[in-house]
């Protein structure tokens, strides 16, 4: 069924968005473009260069000294004032936004520097030196449940911080009867869709009413609200979040800045002025807030003709270094919806959660659907493949019948409405499915190496706030208390000229929330939309708003939109009484058109829609006695569908299931291990379509990110908790080039359950394409298992039958040294003109070396063996400035010489070894050959391979150049090793 | 000091935007003496005595949009809208040095830079009405 919008209505259309002007002109105004009070400090923070280490000892003295400091945070300070944030399960574990005597992943904050502007405060973080005792990590979850593996939190005794199992029907039974037992092993990566914008804050704390005034780029207040406030110890009401009107992305990823409102807070508390921060992009990608990666092992109860009788699931869920709030959300909000699109009567399931040396998780596009459909939707291939069926028939199949909606899945949830039969049915018929199949066929007969993948998957959307209480025991929900719904709010107002505004806490981050009000609200009352005016982000001192309230779960259209609807009917609805006083008529007979208000039966007995809306202002006493006011409506609308999980643990997690259906082709370059995306067609039912334009948008926008995260994108880390993906050149987005357009298709079915029948949209394809285009690639090169990224040098593993590698492009890391550490090697020569008895005196000078040492701030003799040195050093982004410690061992004077040396920085260590040996080469010459191998960590390790060799050349280049003209000209080829321990070693 | 922050904070014009501030989202792109570039990779004392244009210079006259500009609102080019200045400053560029800029030139400008929102196909529609309406407007005016 589709619906077609008529012609005499607003919503349904693709107007053009209000946002656009101000965004397009510069005039748009973002979380860095606003004003701050004229105090204001910036913000700079020091964090952790190791995987895990107790920290020693932290030295503030040289920062505070230094120009324009005013204050440096630590972490015993935030303690003192601050309490540890809540953590979503019963555990004997504290959760801090700062490290307090211990760090536990890359990036980890461990000091916060305020000055009087941003490049003083980071030229001070640089300063504060922290002694580390460096912990062995472990990164990888099946490993964090060893026996032997290093422990994060002592608290916990281990690294499971929590473990459930759960039944549905008889899952045994089904296993036992039925003829095959089918199943994957899946690990699916980690991930961020990484918004252009990086978070900000700016945070005002009053003493006199002991209030935090924070503006950040959050998107809430949502249940982090009072995460927040109970960690500033404060009321709700002393804790003011205001969001700037603009807010340039965030896909789930802006909620992880919250931790950070409360180091701010505590910031300004301490300085007794205002603080900003800006978060770059390096602090972005190594400590912000990516996915939860999953070790998932399913395995289905399959009937002979491919019908599914029972599941089994076994997750591992990784959340990185702390169960930060909302955590494990990721891991319950697909709890109602683990049987994803089909009608499965029997379900186990075993939930266990982990800490390990990474970052921690939090909202992504997709949350949690990544993680079930990639095993789900591997497994109907492998069940086709096993089976020799064909792999449409086998989720046909399966799929819930049309006839069941609403359906109640095994695991709790309502599936609120949906076709799926037909929407299958029509995309395989209308994106030309068949065609598909003899591309296929053409392809491998000439040769080449091309494959098709399917996917189907219910897209949740308007989370219950209490899913995530599934996570505890049915007793201690008892104790607990219940919780469920998902308010949503919406405030239409009409000022004393007639006019109409709405306000709404949807936060949003580009979607065009305002367009769509103005739109629904415009509708309800007869007006054009270009007359409603919308404010959509928030300030809870003044809004209304409630604990669901913000952007996620992709609720805006079904829950937001729809409050709004109800506000402007309500208003509608007391406007039709006065306006039929005004008309001599009854309110039946009222009519809402073009911005007038008149009677049915008679059109041209009509009056201004102002008019009628500004009479509560100017005249109250002329309203009928049924009509408070017409001034200000404000709905909260919260679904009786969204129950808390009943003592079985079923769970409606969501209120809405829309469905996507989506199949592709690929071709494989087997050559160089390159995907080609050569069709990709999508069909969505997301309910009745507001506005297609941008439900267009929404999937496009999704589908992208999913191409990245199926063929490019990972945060990957070393075996040593060591971070590999710090630049956007070592984290792959994709761009134009990596990009096809897909083909949409929609096929609506209202949702019952919401005001407007829409359903969320926004991150079904995050869900669906990642898996869709694995199939598609297992298919093509007839691999059993696939891992993402389906990187080249993955594939051409895969063709070549090879253990799959774990980043590509091919670099040089060796799991290295104790903590966070990437190897670097090499070995050079260069001629200078001078002896070997100049060069080895050169060597040993530490004037000498201080003239010649690229960005050397002075050498200081320690003793003859035996150097002190101060560099700056850059690699790419990252410039720091290093103590390096050199010292000269296996002396064979004037022919060879060992170095050892160790450097360290805010932004990084180092240590390595060289072997220079000096040959006579004649008329007065000497050539100089250096072998070297140092391993790096911290925040210049994460700059990545390509750039650190790259850099490494260089200033060992810069080194010798320097030597050889110090000796009096004449140097060739690369250069030198003195340098590369300060060098290669700091900042190589 | 770098462009972006004489540019953003010292000059006032926050229409620039920073994403990465080592050269690859291209969200900062500005164009000096007409050339795009990557303004956070710039020291502002580089482009002393150039000429310096930001997306705050493409409207016409304040309150019209740009062909440009308003091809991207009829397309639904943007959403967040953090990358568009730049993408706008390199489009831009490209048809003022080469009006018939093939749609293979255009994804190869467009590939320099990163949007997370859109998936990129609106863009490319978009720079290709506008630059049609460029044309036609050329053609009318000769
Ligand atoms: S901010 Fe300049 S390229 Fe990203
Ligand atoms: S519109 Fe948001 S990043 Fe491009």
């Amino acid at each position: 069924m589709t619906i077609n919008p008529s012609a005499d209505r607003w919503v349904g259309r693709s107007v053009p968005r209000v946002e656009d002007a101000a965004l397009l002109t510069g005039r748009a105004r973002f979380i860095d473009d606003l004003p701050t009070a004229t105090n204001t400090l910036d913000a700079a923070i020091v964090r952790s260069p190791h995987a895990h280490a107790e920290i020693r000892r932290v030295d503030v003295d040289a920062a505070l000294a230094s120009e324009g400091v005013v204050a440096v945070v630590t972490g015993d300070d935030v303690k003192r004032l601050t309490r540890s944030m809540t953590v979503g399960v019963k555990a004997n574990v504290e959760c801090w936004p700062i490290a307090t005597d211990r760090v536990r992943y890359v990036g980890e904050p461990v000091a916060i520097v305020l000055a009087t502007d941003r490049y003083l405060a980071e030229d001070a973080a640089e300063r504060v030196g922290v002694d580390y005792d460096i912990l062995p990590a472990v990164v990888d979850p099946v490993a964090a449940l060893g026996d032997e593996a290093p422990v994060l939190h002592p608290s916990l005794g281990s690294n499971l911080i929590n473990e459930r199992r759960f039944s549905y029907g008889d899952p045994d039974n089904a296993f036992a009867a039925a003829p095959h037992r089918i199943g994957v092993d899946i690990a699916y990566p980690r991930n961020s869709c990484t918004p252009i914008e990086t978070y900000g804050v700016v945070a005002h704390y009053d003493p006199g009413e002991d209030a935090y005034e924070i503006l950040a780029n959050f998107q809430g207040p949502f249940s982090i609200h009072a995460v927040v406030a109970r960690a500033l110890k404060v009321p709700g009401n002393r804790m003011r979040l205001k969001t700037p009107p603009s807010s340039g992305g965030s896909y789930g990823i802006k909620q992880g800045v919250f931790p950070y409102m409360i180091l701010m807070g505590v910031a300004a508390r301490i300085a007794g002025r205002p603080v900003k921060w800006i978060e770059d992009r390096i602090e972005h990608l190594a400590a912000s807030v990516s996915a939860t990666n999953r070790a998932t092992k399913l395995e289905a109860a399959v009937e002979a003709d491919g019908r599914i009788t029972a599941l089994a699931w076994d997750q591992i869920e990784d959340c990185g270094a702390h169960l930060r709030a909302p955590e494990p959300a990721t891991l319950y909000r697909m709890h109602g919806n683990m049987t994803g699109a089909y009608a499965i009567a029997n379900v186990s399931i075993r939930n266990r959660i982990v800490l390990t040396n990474k970052t921690p998780t939090g909202l992504n596009r997709g949350f949690g659907g990544p993680q079930v459909y990639y095993p789900l939707e591997r497994l109907m291939q492998t069940i086709a493949r096993t089976l020799k069926l064909d792999p449409i028939e086998v989720i046909r199949r399966n799929l819930v019948p049309s006839d069941a909606f609403p359906y109640r899945t095994a695991t709790g949830a309502l599936l609120d409405s949906g076709d799926y039969g037909t929407a299958l049915g029509r995309a395989i018929a209308e994106g030309g499915y068949a065609a598909l199949v003899e591309r296929r066929k053409t392809a491998r007969a000439e040769g080449r190496v091309y494959g098709i993948g399917l996917a189907a998957a219910v897209e949740p959307s308007v989370s219950n706030m209490g899913y995530i209480t599934t996570v505890l025991t049915p007793e201690e929900r008892e104790k607990a208390g219940p919780k469920n719904g998902a308010q949503a709010t919406a405030t239409v107002a009409v000022d004393p000229l007639g006019s109409v505004s709405v306000k709404v806490a949807s936060v949003p981050q580009g979607q065009g929330h305002r367009t769509v009000l103005a739109q629904v609200v415009a509708d309800a009352l007869g007006l054009d939309p270009g007359s409603v005016s919308v404010i959509a982000d928030v300030d809870t001192g003044r809004d209304a708003w409630s604990i669901a309230s913000g952007n996620y779960s992709s609720r805006f259209a079904p829950a937001v939109a729809g409050a709004a609807k109800l506000a402007a009917d309500r208003l509608r609805e007391k406007l039709k009484h006065v306006a039929a006083g005004q008309l001599n008529t009854v309110p039946d007979d009222i009519a809402f058109e073009g911005g007038r208000i008149a009677s049915r039966a008679n059109p041209d007995n009509s009056v201004s829609f102002s008019r009628v809306a500004a009479a509560a202002h100017w005249a109250p006493g002329t309203l009928p006695e049924v009509v408070d006011q017409t001034i200000r409506e404000t709905v909260f609308w919260t679904p009786d569908e969204l129950a808390a999980p009943n003592a079985d643990d079923e769970i409606n997690s969501s209120l809405c299931h829309g469905f996507i259906f989506d199949f592709c082709g690929v071709e494989i370059d087997a050559s160089t291990g390159e995907t080609r995306i050569d069709r990709y067609v999508t069909m969505h039912d997301c309910g009745t379509i507001l506005h297609p334009a941008m439900v267009e948008g929404q999937v496009r926008g999704g589908f992208a990110h999913a191409v990245g995260a199926a063929l490019l994108e990972e945060y990957a880390y070393g075996a040593d908790g060591s971070f590999q993906s710090g630049t956007l050149a070592d984290y792959l987005i994709p761009t134009v080039m990596e990009v096809p357009e897909p083909v949409i298709l929609h096929h609506e079915t209202p949702s019952p359950f919401t005001p407007l029948g829409a359903k969320g949209v926004g991150e079904g394809n995050c869900m669906s394409t990642p898996v869709c285009i694995a199939n598609a690639i297992a298919d093509a090169i007839d691999a059993e298992s696939v891992t993402l990224p389906l990187t080249p040098s993955k594939i051409l593993g895969l063709i070549a039958g090879e253990e799959p590698q774990a980043k590509n492009p091919p670099r040089k890391i060796e799991p290295a040294g104790p903590s966070g550490q990437r190897k670097l090697t090499g070995e050079g020569a260069a001629e200078v003109a001078a002896t070997r008895e100049e060069v080895w005196k050169m060597l040993l000078d530490p004037q000498t070396l201080d003239a010649i040492i690229p960005g050397s701030h002075g050498v200081r003799r320690i003793s003859d063996t035996h150097f002190a040195a101060d560099v700056t050093l850059g690699v790419g982004p990252v410039k720091g400035r290093y103590k390096a410690d050199i010292e000269l061992f296996d002396l064979d004077e004037p022919n060879a010489v060992t170095l050892r040396g160790k450097t360290v920085g805010a932004l990084g260590f180092g240590e390595g070894e060289g072997r220079i040996t000096l040959t006579d080469i004649g008329s007065g010459r000497t050539r100089i050959a250096y072998t070297y191998e140092a391993g790096v960590g911290g925040k210049v390790a994460s700059v990545g391979g390509r750039l650190l060799d790259g850099a490494a050349r260089v200033v060992i280049g810069q080194f010798f150049k320097a030597l050889a003209n110090h000796a009096g000209g004449g140097a060739s080829g690369a250069g030198f090793l003195a340098r590369l321990k300060a060098l290669v070693g700091g900042g190589s | 000091m770098l462009l972006t922050d004489l540019i953003r904070h010292a000059v006032g014009a926050t229409g620039t935007h920073v994403g990465c501030e080592h050269g690859v989202c291209g969200a900062c792109t500005v164009q000096i003496d007409g050339e795009p570039v990557r303004a956070c990779l710039t020291l502002a004392a580089q482009a002393e005595k150039l000429d310096i244009r930001t997306v705050e210079g493409l409207e016409p006259r304040p309150g019209e949009l740009s062909p440009l500009q308003a091809a991207f609102r009829e397309h639904f080019a943007l959403q967040c809208g953090f990358c568009t200045a730049g993408i706008l400053m390199s489009l831009d560029a490209l048809f003022a040095r080469k009006p018939k800029a093939s749609e293979r030139e255009i994804r190869e400008q467009l590939s320099g830079h990163l949007c997370r929102c859109t998936g990129y196909a609106p863009i490319v529609k978009a720079a290709l009405a506008a630059q049609a309406h460029v044309r036609e407007e050329k053609t009318t005016d000769a």
